[in-house]
């Protein structure tokens, strides 16, 4: 099919979706509805009921956790994928076919250094304080596991591919986020066992405000923060090793 | 007026699709799928808007007209898992390119074994 | 609507025009950044603090971060 042909066709079903679209959306509720029968009783569920001040957390890991635990086992299925496929690349040179060397990258300024590494503390912080408050604050384990992936890579902006290198120790990355995804189940099978429906929440709720509350919802916080990180991290770390890494010139293909 | 914020997200979504149609570059084909995802995002926050309403947190206010938490916690675990699907696509275009030499869709067609 | 959400959505759907007509995936990079940064704009507007956070770190910093070291990678096989 030629291009010309291409466009003309997506161009007649952009038209009759775009159609579709209008027609649909002036079929929906006025925009800034007061009417929201769902979200009033999840709002209800999350304050009174199970002490969360943070309703899109009681939801997230609560109300609808059975929804989180399958998008992290997306996460999880597609950082598997990525390492798999990036691992192929990879065995060239493990084989001996290739031989690499690292990339002469130019010298940066050393201000630039030093205001990485005292950041880098602060970031970690920031990011740990932001999975640990997720019931209370906006936050959670999603956003601080992000938070955290990144703070580590202060590093190399700062140090460059090798101070990364040294420290960041890959395997113990990949351990943890297999952790992290493990244990959402474990929780889920625990609150089977002891409550009857899987990742029913059964820890203590606490009063509404507290570090202490909203029972599971801090735990499966820190499990997720813990996944979302190591998957940043180590996904990073191999596009990074892709990257950072030269064929030497005249090794075989 | 209304219709603003929905008629920008059919937009993002078309013109996403439009740039998906007529991409030379694989990279550039997975990032059009991500503003198509992006136009998603919209639509569900604004189903879930109320007017006069404020974020559906309670640490320091007491309970008053919220917005709707059910889309905002559907969009924020959707935001992070995507960016890992992103990132598969990517290794598979770097290895499109190491099996192929090239990164053009159009040059990609057949399925060589 | 307000002022705020309708300004916020129309920069978002330019932000989105200029994603698909930059061809370069370098610049694209940018760009994508740029398009998260007033996606997040927009989501705070709405009332959504946890989305906007997420939307930030991933769509303004990782992807991109990602899409700059396969740019590179592909170019230095050529």
């Amino acid at each position: 099919m030629s291009r010309r042909l291409r466009l003309a066709v997506f161009g007649l079903g952009a038209v009759l979706t775009g159609a579709l679209l209008v027609i649909a959306f002036t079929g929906l509720p006025e925009f800034g509805t007061s009417h929201h029968p769902y979200g009033d009783r999840a709002v209800h569920t999350a304050v009174d009921e199970q002490k969360t001040s943070n309703a899109v957390s009681s939801v997230n890991f609560d109300q609808r956790a059975i929804d989180t635990m399958g998008e992290e086992f997306i996460l999880f299925t597609a950082v598997i994928g990525t390492l798999v496929l990036l691992r192929e690349l990879r065995r060239e040179v493990e084989e001996g076919e290739v031989e690499t060397e690292l990339r002469r990258s130019p010298r940066g300024l050393s201000s630039t250094a030093y205001l990485t590494y005292a950041m880098l503390g602060v970031t970690t912080l920031t990011g740990l304080y932001v999975v640990a408050h997720g019931h209370l604050s906006p936050g959670g384990g999603f956003q601080g596991g992000v938070v955290l992936g990144t703070a580590i890579h202060l590093l190399y902006v700062g140090g460059g591919y090798r101070a990364i290198r040294k420290a960041r120790p890959l395997h113990l990355y990949e351990i943890f986020d297999a952790l992290g995804a493990g244990g959402f189940v474990v929780l889920g099978l625990a609150g089977a066992i002891v409550g009857g429906d899987l990742l029913a929440n059964v820890l203590p709720l606490g009063a509404l405000g507290d570090i202490l509350s909203a029972g599971q919802v801090e735990l499966l916080n820190a499990l997720v923060g813990l996944e979302v990180a190591s998957a940043v991290i180590v996904i990073l770390a191999r596009f990074l090793e892709q990257y950072a890494e030269v064929r030497i010139q005249g090794t075989a293909r | 007026m209304r219709m603003l914020l929905f008629c920008c997200a059919g937009w993002l979504l078309l013109i996403g699709c439009y740039g998906i149609v007529v991409s030379r570059n694989l990279i550039h084909t997975v990032i059009c799928l991500v503003v198509c995802q992006s136009s998603t995002y919209l639509i569900l926050l604004g189903i879930g808007y109320r007017s006069g309403g404020t974020a559906p947190v309670f640490s320091d206010t007491s309970p008053s007209t919220v917005v709707d938490p059910v889309v905002q916690a559907l969009c924020l675990t959707d935001v992070v898992v995507s960016a890992t699907v992103i990132a598969l696509f990517l290794a598979l275009a770097l290895q499109a390119h190491k099996q192929h030499g090239t990164v053009d869709p159009d040059e990609l067609t057949s399925l060589r074994g | 609507m307000t002022a705020v959400i309708a300004v916020a959505t129309v920069l978002t759907a330019l932000a989105g025009t200029a994603v698909v007509f930059t061809h370069h995936p370098k610049r694209q990079a940018l760009t994508l950044s740029m398009l998260g940064l007033m996606l997040t704009l927009v989501f705070v507007a709405l009332q959504a603090p946890d989305v906007a956070l997420s939307e930030l770190g991933i769509n303004a910093l990782v992807v991109p971060m990602v899409i700059l070291l396969v740019a590179e990678k592909i170019r230095a096989r050529r």
